[in-house]
């Protein structure tokens, strides 16, 4: 009986940080609704072939630069007499898969250099202080454009310069963490028990600067989401004929006196999506962030 | 101090070096033959080979980007195998475009997003404070280009009071400010949206200060801890933050000009990566980062002079 109770004691204790977190989390409303924006772009994105009513590559020449709400139309067609809602919902695959991804190989790549740069210092550090120094000398854009220049414009490429572009704050953010835990107590005491520095960085430290990391994560990923449909705009990312809401805008700037409604429902997809996303960061932000809650 | 400016002056110009390499080799690995795109798209191998000669192509790269950085030290970017014009002529017209378009847009990003960050700290947790926070995120996640496209539908194809596009220059004032009102809003508002969050945190960080406290228990009145106290604390800040935007505004000019169709720095990077027009690509990338890099040092000092707890920090490390 007694062993049963100091069981589900535990058990309790276990969950309760969590169980505070979700807590702190639902008395934010606004953070909420930026939940469940990213959580139906996510489910529109996976499910869109699902979704789209008509094929987003098919023309109907009878039925160009249709107005929203035309028959079997809801949001129109473009130039082509292609649906637009069948092209949105597509299309947000290739905003979600650049945004994403940018920030994925970001992480991958940053972390361990950030880590190594904070922990060993000396010259190590020196290079890699001076490396993202350089790399944020770029204006965002302008390095974005050159990578995708220099790489040839396709999706792939935009994601790789996105990425690029997000991994000096990821170093800088790692490098900051890394060299402040290092003189923590429980840090120097793995260290003279003798843990290889492998475990010491992999199981002693990451766990505790992935909370910067997750917040950096919701700024950058619809930065590289506005980034990816700016460089699609521009013809450096996504190429027609693929559905993208970048693209999309490109197209409907050529017709913004004959089709205004055109240019509206992309740019809305956009704003949409990285306003979820950066409600959601900013009320993760507010959760995770220690010393705020405090 | 004195050392530690010295050292920042000494970064800078490390990243400087490290970053006309990182161009001068970018630039080679973009696709086409320089000669092939000097000598306006020849195939005869006789041509290029005198092509390379002249322009010294033939020679190893280190021995390039030698002469290279000794031309640009000089102010000499080389030419547009496009147009004919020295790069250096096509800067100095259209830097100014983009430095007005920054300008007017920092202004209003300023007028916007100081006050409104202020009130959104002072009156922290109201309706006010709400909304505000709530239309900078909307403000930060509305991207640039859209903005232009609806301003161009709202205000230049419906209501015709601007014009659509197109640039005027500083002769014609007003023609000027009519052609500029449009881009300078659309590049202000993101802009606004950063100053208005950095303002109210700052301020909300000055507020729970104990120098704060202690001019309350002194007595002071609270007009005069927060417009003395807390707003100078925080400007400072706020400075170094929106000095530090630099980059953001020119990345914003790149895709606002493209828009607006304004003869800035930032058109003429998209269309010389079009155009392939190299030598004009390479100089407005080492301009701008120049510029960041000295923008970025600048900021530094002018933080370091202003807050003497950087100061000695930065001395002992």
């Amino acid at each position: 009986m007694s062993a049963a109770g100091a069981t589900v004691r535990v058990g309790r204790r276990r969950s309760a940080g969590r169980s505070r977190f979700v807590a702190r989390f639902r008395r934010r409303p606004l953070a909420l609704i930026g939940l469940v924006g990213v959580v139906v772009v996510v489910v529109v994105a996976l499910a869109a072939p699902l979704l789209a009513p008509y094929d987003p590559a098919a023309s109907d020449y009878s039925a160009i630069l249709q107005g929203p709400g035309s028959p079997g139309h809801l949001l129109g067609t473009d130039d082509l007499g292609r649906d637009v809602l069948s092209r949105l919902i597509v299309g947000s695959r290739a905003s979600l898969t650049a945004g994403v991804f940018a920030t994925l190989l970001a992480l991958v790549v940053a972390v361990p250099i950030g880590m190594v740069a904070g922990y060993y210092r000396g010259w190590v550090d020196v290079i890699v202080s001076r490396v993202t120094d350089v790399v944020l000398s770029f204006p965002f854009l302008i390095l974005a454009v050159g990578l995708a220049a220099i790489l040839g414009p396709s999706l792939k490429n935009a994601t790789i310069a996105l990425a690029v572009g997000q991994l000096p704050m990821f170093v800088r953010i790692t490098r900051g963490e890394v060299m402040g835990l290092r003189e923590q107590e429980y840090v120097q005491a793995a260290v003279i028990n003798g843990a290889p520095t492998r475990v010491v960085l992999r199981r002693h430290m990451l766990p505790n600067i992935l909370s910067p990391l997750i917040v950096q994560s919701t700024v950058a990923i619809p930065g590289a989401i506005i980034g990816a449909a700016v460089l699609s705009f521009l013809g450096l990312g996504v190429q027609p004929p693929t559905a993208a809401w970048g693209t999309m805008l490109s197209q409907a700037q050529q017709y913004v006196s004959q089709a205004p409604w055109f240019a509206v429902f992309p740019g809305l997809a956009i704003a949409v999506t990285t306003l979820s996303f950066n409600l959601f960061g900013d009320g993760l932000r507010d959760v995770l962030d220690v010393r705020l809650a405090s | 101090m004195q050392w530690y400016i010295l050292r920042r002056v000494g970064q800078s110009l490390v990243t400087l070096f490290i970053a006309t390499i990182v161009v001068f080799v970018g630039v080679r690995a973009l696709p086409g033959d320089a000669a092939t795109a000097l000598s306006a798209e020849t195939s005869n191998p006789k041509v290029l080979q005198a092509i390379r000669q002249e322009y010294g192509l033939d020679q190893p790269v280190p021995v390039q980007y030698v002469r290279w950085l000794g031309h640009a030290i000089q102010g000499d970017l080389g030419q547009s195998p496009k147009t004919g014009i020295s790069v250096s002529q096509t800067l100095a017209e259209r830097l100014p475009v983009t430095l007005e378009l920054a300008g007017l847009a920092l202004i209003i990003a300023l007028a916007i997003g100081l006050p409104i960050g202020i009130l959104a700290a002072v009156r922290r947790g109201s309706v006010a404070d709400y909304v505000a926070s709530t239309t900078a995120l909307v403000g930060l996640s509305v991207p640039h280009f859209w903005l232009g496209i609806l301003f161009i539908l709202g205000f230049a194809v419906s209501l015709q009071w601007l014009p659509a596009s197109g640039f005027v220059p500083l002769t014609d004032p007003l023609g000027n400010l009519s052609h500029m009102a449009m881009p300078a809003v659309v590049l202000g508002i993101g802009l606004a949206a950063v100053v208005m969050r950095q303002m109210r945190s700052a301020m909300l960080e000055s507020l729970g200060a104990d120098f704060v406290r202690t001019a309350r228990a002194k007595g002071m009145s609270e007009r005069v801890v927060v417009g003395i106290h807390v707003l100078r604390n925080s400007l400072i800040t706020v400075v170094t933050v929106v000095g530090l935007q630099l980059g953001t505004l020119i990345s914003g000019a790149v895709i606002t000009e493209q828009i607006f169709i304004i003869p800035g720095i930032g058109k003429l990077t998209i269309d010389s990566v079009f155009s392939r027009d190299y030598p004009s690509l390479q100089g407005v990338v080492l301009i701008t980062a120049t510029g960041y890099i000295v923008a970025n040092l600048l900021v530094d000092i002018a933080y370091s002079l202003l807050n003497p707890r950087i100061r000695v920090s930065g001395g002992a490390a």
